[in-house]
């Protein structure tokens, strides 16, 4: 399963072994851990909570693996991304990518980020002393997703 | 034709639903003329849906634009720009 939507918590050493241990041709694993904060848009945030679409959210998490196969020498790759509510300090989302070499895992790493943020239909909602928010779309996430584009029309 | 809209996080919180039932006499309806029939339910639909506002659809499952054909029991789900990870 190279996807996974669950509330519960994640063991990055537990699923970083179990995606690298029956291939010896691994040499190179590159693992992006993204974590809640306690603070956003300058207000002190005190939980979050993650809404998103069965279903498509899988699907769409798929077919950003199988672009990343596509475009770059990968082993394997794994998403994981928690939803419901999250603290500060927890872990929400997991990416783990293996390749022969450093560079491609790096690079599919960043390219399977990028993508989730634009592509998977996840949306967070802030629990603030103000009160709660749905947090908006930075444009600064349409635009580190759009330079993957550019770079396989160039 | 029975289309089956599906809505989620600020849009399902505005509508205070998360699906409705669209129904039209003939095929060949666009996504375009369900988010018509959709401006008319009332003011925070007609606010929400407004073709100067940014939110997503998808068809089953997969983000269009709505210019898209509909087919019979298709899924359509229309949300806000996606926030994860």
């Amino acid at each position: 399963m190279t996807v996974r939507v669950q509330t519960e918590d994640f063991d990055v050493g537990l699923e970083m072994l179990a995606l690298r241990q029956r291939n010896p041709k691994v040499g190179a694993v590159a693992s992006f851990v993204g974590v809640v904060r306690d603070l956003n848009d300058g207000d002190d945030v005190s939980s979050l909570t993650l809404e998103h679409y069965p279903g498509m959210t899988e699907r769409s998490l798929e077919d950003i693996v199988s672009e990343a196969k596509d475009r770059w020498d990968i082993y394997d790759a794994l998403i994981i991304h928690r939803v419901g509510k999250l603290l500060p300090l927890d872990q929400i989302v997991l990416v783990l990518v293996t390749s022969a070499h450093r560079g491609e895992s790096f690079k599919a790493c960043e390219f399977l980020m990028d993508y989730l943020k634009t592509r998977a239909p996840f949306w967070k909602k802030e629990q603030t002393s103000m009160g709660s928010r749905w947090v908006e779309a930075r444009e600064s996430d349409a635009s580190a997703a759009m330079r993957w584009d550019k770079m396989r029309d160039d | 034709m029975k289309i089956k809209v599906l809505f989620f996080a600020k849009l399902r919180e505005a509508f205070q639903t998360n699906q409705v039932e669209v129904t039209f006499i003939g095929s060949d309806n666009k996504v375009s003329d369900v988010l018509i029939a959709l401006r008319k339910k009332g003011e925070a639909w007609a606010d929400e849906l407004d073709e100067n506002k940014s939110f997503r659809i998808a068809v089953n499952q997969e983000m269009v634009t709505e210019d898209v054909t509909l087919s019979e029991a298709d899924e359509i789900a229309l949300f806000p720009p996606v926030t994860g990870g």
